[in-house]
C-alpha cells in the first residue's frame, strides 16, 4: 500500500516543478535490526517521492552494517536515515522517517540540495563563510 | 529545520540533521528533549522553538567560538 495519498502526491509534483538539477536521496537501512519495519517504511517514503521526480531524484539504499565505510564517510551511525545530496554533500541529513512536518522538510531539502542556493540574508551567508570550525546542528522534532 | 538546511547548504562547514525524536529515544533523553523542535548546535548551545534568522545564526556563530 502507497504511503502517499493522492493529495500528497499531487502537491509534491507541484513543489517539485522548482526542482533546479539532479538530487540523490540515500537511504540508510538497517534490515536486521529493531528499526527494520521502519527502515522498509523509510526506505518507501523516499522510493515513492523520488518516483514523482525520476528524471531529476535518484535513490540509493545502503545498508548500515555492511556499507559502514559509506555510512561512516556520511557521519551516520543509526537507521532509518537519509541523505540529501546535491551537486555535493551539503551535510542535510534525516534521522528517522520523514513523517507529517518533517515530510515537508524533506521536500524543502530535496528542492534546495537541487539549486545549492540558500534562501539567506547576504550578511547570514557571509557570517557563515567566515566559519573556522565545523558547525553541527541537530533539530529534534515529533510527527505532529 | 528550514534554516538549518540552508545554512548547510551556505557552507561547507554546517552539517543539518532533523532528528524524528520519538524514534530515538536514546538519543532524544541524551539531548533532554522534552519540547520540539528542539535545536542543538555543537553540543553545547540549544534552544526550543523557531528562531528569527539573525537570532539563529547568532546562536550558531556562539557555538562555533565556543569549539576547542
Amino acid at each position: 500500500m502507497a504511503l502517499l495519498t493522492d493529495r500528497d502526491e499531487a502537491a509534491v509534483r507541484k513543489e517539485f516543478q522548482k526542482l533546479a538539477g539532479p538530487v540523490k536521496l540515500i537511504v540508510f537501512s538497517q534490515e536486521l535490526s529493531a528499526a527494520a519495519e521502519l527502515c522498509r517504511q523509510n526506505e518507501q517514503l523516499v522510493r515513492e517521492v523520488a518516483a514523482l521526480a525520476p528524471d531529476t531524484i535518484t535513490v540509493e539504499v545502503l545498508n548500515l552494517s555492511i556499507d559502514r565505510e559509506r555510512a561512516a564517510g556520511y557521519g551516520i551511525d543509526r537507521a532509518p536515515a537519509i541523505v540529501v545530496e546535491g551537486a555535493r554533500d551539503y551535510g542535510i541529513r534525516f534521522l528517522g522517517i520523514p513523517n507529517g512536518y518533517e515530510f515537508s522538510n524533506l521536500i524543502d531539502a530535496t528542492i534546495l540540495a537541487s539549486s545549492g542556493e540558500p534562501g539567506l540574508t547576504a550578511e547570514t551567508r557571509a557570517a557563515l563563510a567566515e566559519l573556522a570550525d565545523d558547525v553541527d546542528i541537530k533539530v529534534f522534532s515529533t510527527p505532529t | 529545520m528550514r534554516l538549518a538546511q540552508h545554512m548547510a547548504v551556505a557552507s561547507e562547514r554546517v552539517r543539518a540533521t532533523a532528528i524524528e525524536a520519538t524514534e530515538f529515544p536514546d538519543l532524544s533523553r541524551a539531548y533532554r528533549v522534552s519540547a520540539v523542535p528542539k535545536i542543538v548546535i555543537n553540543d553545547r548551545v540549544e534552544f526550543e522553538g523557531a528562531l528569527p534568522e539573525p537570532e539563529f545564526l547568532g546562536a550558531v556563530l556562539r557555538a562555533a567560538s565556543n569549539a576547542a
